[in-house]
């Protein structure tokens, strides 16, 4: 079971990590303890392996840096359901192995604090006594989520992802 | 097939006609990284990827600018580590002083008209600048570039920006780049290649503040067309224009002619309005740099403002000049003496105290004007402080009196 951690749109990456907390700043921290510290401390305590990020539009704006969704994935956070994401986090996202999912009907259906079921083998997300599809990736992002991520892909195929 | 700057220059990349929508794979003309990042792409290239060294060391080039110099002794080691790999693999650097990245491409004429340019850093669309297709990527995405010479990407879809007319006095480049934060949003450009037309006039820093601030609106890349000043300075390729009946996703006109000066409000850089509308509003804090706006105009602008005359007493009015090269020209013409004398006070050429790290860090309740790029939550440190976005010249009118001010309304 996972808890739903709701937020709404335009959350930038130095809400998810200020740029303070970076590793670069914070030599031998994990940075996952840095995960939305100061825009929501109650994640940064009490997220748990597994639990689910569902928000707005637009999810990671602003700075390129890869830590934030790196602190998320440090969290073991299980999904991020949003309406949509800024095009960089979304690629650093995938590269890491963080699954991500395009569903505003759920991100709008599920509420901050609900506790849901999530299969992404069966591409299920129950909450509320209701089952949601989640819509399938694009190729390119299911062949690196396979893989646990770009690195795992590269080493494994000896070449990059959606192409012949 | 026709085509726009975006499909042209990465079909040149790729070897092959390329459309919007198609994956392709490049290698890069040049891969930048700076010292915040560096040391995290070592790692991951050497224990992820099991590299010891990179493909191409030309290919790549390392600038010294987001915490310089260090501040503290992490940064101190992490800075020396960057400078060991640096001369280990032969890889150019420009270390602490030299200036921003994005900056000292331009200069150092690493980037220009045509190029695939990638970076550790969103604000990469500034090479846009110069006719280059320039876009920010995260750590594992440039360590494979290191590792393999090339990446994979997606060709964008492009909007056309058809602008028309001239900037009112006192009016600039940031206030265009604001206006079109209010108009399109900071999601209105997602994975878009913007392409700004009409602009043959207009300046290369202008062009530079523009193309940075593209990825504010979501922007892949953002490109002004290479004309003017940029085809004075630099050589363009007879094939990057696009094609007039290339295929855009939108077609946005922009007027110049009525535009005023905006600024963006705490804590959103698409939420803009008029100047006039929060004139009054004092503040603690007046920042004059950054990749947006570090450059001499920029400082020449401000220094118009405030020559003769001095900072108000409640203000702490910090200059951080984009590059060395631009402090020089600042320091050679009276325009830095204007600056010092109205009571600025200089950092290191960098990125300063854009990202809340050191050289102008806020604290509870600090409220800064900023001539930078983001104004998000704790940006520039603390989440309790309020950042406001615009341009050098209300900046300086800002600093002036200790309240924003429309430098129109100054007597």
């Amino acid at each position: 079971m996972a808890r739903i951690w709701k937020f709404g749109s335009d959350v930038d990456t130095d809400q998810i990590v200020p740029g303070r907390y970076a590793p670069y700043m914070r030599p031998g921290e994990d940075v996952g303890s840095a995960a939305f510290i100061e825009a929501r401390p109650e994640f940064a305590r009490a997220a748990a392996p597994g639990d689910v990020i569902v928000a707005g539009s637009n999810f990671g704006c602003g700075s390129s840096r890869e830590y934030a969704p790196l602190a998320l994935k440090r969290r073991e956070i299980g999904a991020i359901i949003a309406e949509s994401f800024a095009r960089i986090f979304y690629r650093n996202s995938i590269n890491l192995g963080l699954p991500l999912v395009i569903a505003p009907e759920i991100a709008r259906a599920v509420r901050d604090g609900d506790v849901v079921e999530l299969d992404l083998a069966a591409g299920t997300l129950l909450a509320g006594g209701q089952v949601f599809e989640l819509p399938p990736m694009p190729a390119f992002a299911r062949e690196i989520l396979a893989a646990g991520g770009v690195v795992p892909y590269v080493r494994e195929h000896g070449r990059f992802p959606g192409l012949d | 097939m026709p085509q726009t700057l975006a499909e042209k220059i990465l079909s040149r990349a790729a070897g092959q006609t390329t459309r919007a929508g198609e994956l392709i794979t490049v290698s890069p003309h040049l891969v930048m990284s700076h010292d915040s990042l560096t040391p995290s792409i070592i790692d991951i290239m050497r224990d992820e990827l099991g590299f010891a060294s990179v493909h191409d060391p030309e290919q790549l080039v390392i600038v010294m600018d987001h915490v310089a110099p260090a501040s503290t002794v992490g940064t101190a080691n992490n800075q020396n580590r960057t400078r060991q790999f640096a001369r280990e693999q032969g890889i150019r650097l420009f270390d602490v002083g030299r200036g921003i990245c994005h900056q000292v491409l331009v200069e150092e004429g690493l980037a220009w008209p045509g190029m695939v340019v990638l970076g550790a850093d969103s604000h990469s669309t500034s090479y846009g600048a110069v006719g280059a297709f320039g876009s920010g990527m995260g750590s594992t995405d440039i360590a494979l570039i290191w590792a393999t010479g090339k990446t994979w990407l997606r060709v964008p879809e492009s909007i056309r920006l058809d602008v028309s007319g001239r900037f009112n006095p006192g009016v600039s480049a940031k206030d265009l780049a604001l206006k079109l934060e209010r108009d399109l949003t900071i999601s209105g450009a997602t994975y878009a290649a913007l392409e700004y037309h009409g602009l043959d006039w207009m300046a290369l820093n202008d062009r530079q503040t523009l193309a940075g601030m593209a990825v504010e609106l979501g922007a892949k890349a953002g490109m002004v067309l290479p004309e003017g000043e940029v085809a004075e300075r630099f050589t363009v390729p007879e094939w990057l224009f696009p094609d007039p009946d290339a295929a855009y996703a939108r077609c946005i006109p922009v007027a110049l002619d009525s535009l005023q000066p905006q600024i963006a409000l705490p804590h959103a850089v698409d939420h803009v309005v008029d100047v006039s509308e929060v004139a009054g509003t004092a503040v603690d804090v007046v920042f004059l740099g950054t990749c947006t706006n570090g450059r001499y105009e920029d400082l020449r602008a401000a220094a118009r403002v405030l020559r003769g005359r001095r900072v108000a007493d409640s203000v702490r009015f910090i200059v951080t000049p984009a590059s060395s090269l631009e402090l020089q020209r600042a320091a050679g013409d009276g325009t830095l003496s204007a600056l010092l004398e109205a009571g600025a006070a200089l950092t290191t050429p960098g990125c300063g105290a854009c990202m809340g790290r050191h050289q102008g860090t806020l604290g509870d309740g600090d409220v800064c004007l900023s001539t930078g790029n983001r104004n998000f939550k704790g940006r520039m440190g603390s989440p309790n402080a309020r950042i406001y976005l615009a341009s050098p010249e209300v900046a300086a009118a800002t600093a002036l009196t200790g309240r924003i001010t429309d430098p129109g309304a100054l007597v």
